[in-house]
């Protein structure tokens, strides 16, 4: 399938980057350097639990470094750990593992009595304007409270010029006519207005800006885009900017991050990643979005098949390996990859075909799957060995690749399938991607 | 571009819904005609009329909400008849997909069992076996394993949900599905897979759709004609590579300025916002936004007016658009 010939190593430092742990923040304009971020939920031992705990890795192992002035995009689909990422970073979210480096200090381990006179110097700026303001504070009650909260105005007659001069410099002239408004007296656009205002208001060097503008109406997104741009450039900011939305990504991010399943899958210079996308998933998801433009309708997009799969069951190997179009042998296939093959060829056949197939495998319910292996234990089927014989000879689907054993045992059939390390980040065509198209580098411990 | 009898003929259709302060008309006069086999994308800014547009033709509008005007469906009007014709048509005719599929789906019902509901009500007498086969032939055209058939909604992810939803729209072999936003609450993938699925659909089955979207770039890809909806009127509709590749209503332009694509180089986007319809300004209702205002367009109120061999534009910049509202009641082809 591929032409690459996948040459085994194992690295320890998967950024070239001195020693992990080692901060040089300030000292080559890295503000931020995230290592090895882990933020794990697990599920709540609940009356209707199981007993069996599970665990959603929002963020696995994540780092990446943030360059002083740079707008950094954090790109993936629902579910995919962006937001989690965000907010670990500005310790909103409890951080399993890992650190982040501001200044010398781990933010990830400190307490949260010696984080928030940091808090001042970050800000977040939430996806939906109308659950982030306060309906019942005025404007400049709500624009003032951070000012309030880290003792920054000493009366309120300065606490109100501050929030005027703020809310004009965020484009709300004259401000006058706002500050003693409520949030619902205003526009959807002026409201996301008044929330960066809030954000800025402290003065902080790192902004977090989650989707700011997906809930706004198109005709006004360019302008709030516009006001983040001309205010990174005013005061200096930095920016992690999350968004689902690859459009928006080439025009505002200088470095791209994105993200699957709680993993960054390829991260570097934005435009490079645009034009040449390394990871399979990139090229999808830069693949489906609608272009406004007629003239290239019907081009080829490659699409995955299937959504983004479980977080409490993740996929082996590498976790995008069953949507992936150019998965080969050793992407992690597994047992429950064969189930969702054989239910998935069930839409495309006729009936007849499907009925005699399901006569041999029995009910896909009864079928165990495991790592390593998919037992059809619904008792013995001549049928069913040649069945999956034939689909094996025929190649139906990459999956074969990975299979590496058919056989028999005490009535069961028992598909075996091959070894699949899940892929760790790699330098190809300077940047960061973690997949085994690019040669075979394995996590270090695993 | 005439041809047999559209699908869907519209003609100045007009909603109003009552509010204390008065009469809010969120759709205005809007003339439209569908093609078998045609998609029509309707696109606008929020509260510019398009979801009111696409739940009155389906008369699924709120109590309090009036209705006037004429829609036909292959030729028949549908408003003025019984409630009992009424829901014939719908699901039997012409099927509505709405936006967010969880809230359509009932949590305690098997899939099937939407089905086999559905189908025995416009086939009253259907066997079980038989709408059970029919179901699965319908969730099979759009992806979804007849091993699934009878597992409950919540077992299904976001996309598959919403192909079930498309699947309950096609399962009576409809001559027109209107799509409000079906895919706004899914990921790009997803709705690229979904998309794809809705244009197969309609050049298999030679469907009338009707898409109603904010996202330009859905209308490029899957229409072969787009409606610009304005403070509930047409303002130009025309084919989708005349549209898009020289819009002729200054709203059209601001509106693909403003769009937001992966080749964008700057930021444009439209100053203000659309008026209030309890009290539209006299003239053209785009006028107190429009970057290329003269004159007559606080005063005159333009009709949809030929400006290309197939698209039309409401708008004072080309001539024929004065000639007041009897040209509404032509074809908008």
């Amino acid at each position: 399938m591929s032409a690459t010939s996948p040459s085994e190593s194992t690295t320890t430092g998967t950024l070239d980057d001195p020693t992990p742990g080692v901060d040089t923040t300030d000292t080559d304009g890295i503000l931020l350097r995230v290592r090895n971020l882990h933020t794990h939920f697990g599920t709540s031992h609940g009356i209707f639990s199981r007993g069996d705990k599970k665990v959603v890795k929002a963020v696995n192992d994540v780092s990446f470094d943030l360059k002083q002035g740079d707008i950094f995009g954090l790109v993936g689909e629902s579910g995919s750990g962006k937001t989690t990422l965000g907010r670990s970073i500005l310790g909103l979210a409890p951080v399993t593992d890992g650190a982040v480096w501001w200044r010398g200090q781990n933010l990830a381990e400190l307490s949260e009595r010696r984080f928030r006179p940091l808090r001042r110097q970050m800000g977040m700026v939430f996806q939906d304007p109308n659950a982030s303001l306060n309906p019942a504070m005025t404007i400049v009650q709500g624009v003032g409270h951070p000012l309030r909260i880290h003792g920054l105005a000493s009366s309120r007659a300065e606490v109100r010029t501050k929030v005027a001069a703020m809310l004009e410099r965020c484009g709300l002239t004259p401000a006058e006519r706002y500050l003693d408004s409520y949030p619902e007296d205003v526009s959807g656009g002026q409201k996301q207005r008044v929330v960066i205002a809030r954000t800025l208001i402290t003065e902080p060097e790192l902004v977090v800006a989650d989707e700011p503008v997906a809930a706004l109406d198109m005709s006004i997104r360019a302008k709030v885009l516009e006001l983040m741009l001309d205010l990174k450039d005013e005061l200096g900011l930095t920016y992690v900017y999350i968004t689902h939305d690859l459009t928006s990504g080439r025009f505002v991010c200088d470095q791209i991050g994105i993200m699957y399943l709680g993993e960054l899958v390829e991260w570097g210079d934005a435009a490079a990643i645009y034009d040449d996308p390394q990871h399979p998933y990139t090229d999808a998801l830069l693949g489906a979005v609608p272009l406004p433009d007629p003239s290239r309708k019907g081009r080829e997009k490659n699409l995955p098949s299937g959504e983004i799969p479980d977080a409490l069951n993740p996929p082996s190997g590498c976790q995008f390996h069953p949507r992936c179009p150019r998965a080969f042998e050793p992407c992690g296939w597994e047992g429950d990859d064969l189930v969702d093959f054989l239910e998935q060829r069930w839409t495309e056949v006729d009936a007849g075909t499907f009925e005699k197939e399901i006569g041999a495998t029995g009910p896909l319910t009864a079928v165990r799957t495991s790592r390593h292996e998919a037992r059809f234990t619904a008792g013995h089927n001549p049928d069913l060995l040649a069945l999956i014989e034939g689909l094996r000879a025929s190649e139906q689907h990459r999956i074969f690749a990975g299979v590496s054993d058919i056989t028999t045992e005490g009535g069961d059939v028992v598909v075996r399938f091959g070894e699949g390390p899940a892929p760790a980040l790699q330098q190809v065509e300077g940047r960061m991607v973690a997949c085994h198209l690019h040669g075979i580098v394995r996590r270090p411990g695993e | 571009m005439t041809e047999a009898t559209p699908v869907l003929s519209v003609r100045d259709l007009r909603v109003a819904y009552g509010t204390p302060t008065g009469m809010l008309h969120a759709v205005d006069g809007v003339s439209i005609d569908v093609a078998a086999g045609e998609s029509l994308g309707l696109v606008g800014e929020s509260g510019c009329g398009k979801s009111t547009m696409g739940k009155a033709l389906m008369q699924l509008l709120p109590p309090g909400a009036e209705m006037s005007g004429s829609v036909k469906l292959q030729g028949e009007e549908l408003v003025g008849i019984n409630p009992r014709a009424l829901r014939k048509v719908r699901g039997e005719d012409m099927a509505l997909v709405f936006q967010e599929p969880m809230t359509r789906l009932d949590p305690l019902m098997r899939v099937s069992d939407h089905f086999v509901e559905a189908i025995r009500a416009h086939r009253p007498g259907t066997k079980k076996d038989e709408a059970r086969a029919m179901a699965r032939e319908a969730l099979m055209q759009m992806g979804i394993p007849p091993t699934r058939a009878d597992n409950y909604p919540h077992e299904f992810s976001g996309g598959m949900r919403q192909r079930i939803m498309i699947a309950l729209g096609i399962v009576m072999r409809p001559y027109l599905v209107i799509a409000d936003e079906p895919t706004t609450a899914l990921d790009v993938i997803v709705e690229a897979q979904i998309l794809d699925l809705l244009d197969r659909l309609r050049r298999e089955e030679d469907l009338g759709l009707i898409l109603i979207t904010h996202n330009l770039g859905i209308v490029a890809e899957t229409c072969d004609r787009v409606a610009v909806m304005y403070a509930g009127r047409i303002v130009e509709v025309g084919p989708v590579e005349e549209v898009f590749t020289d819009p002729k209503h200054p709203y059209t332009q601001g509106l693909l300025r403003s769009v937001i694509s992966v080749d964008t180089e700057e930021l444009a986007s439209i100053d203000g916002f659309p008026p209030n319809l309890l009290d539209p300004p006299t003239g053209c209702r785009f006028a107190p936004r429009c970057d290329q205002r003269f004159e007559p367009c606080t005063t005159v109120d333009p009709s949809l007016t030929p400006v290309s061999d197939a698209t039309r534009a409401a708008c004072l910049l080309y001539p024929g658009a004065e000639t007041g509202t009897d040209a509404t009641h032509e074809m908008a082809r």
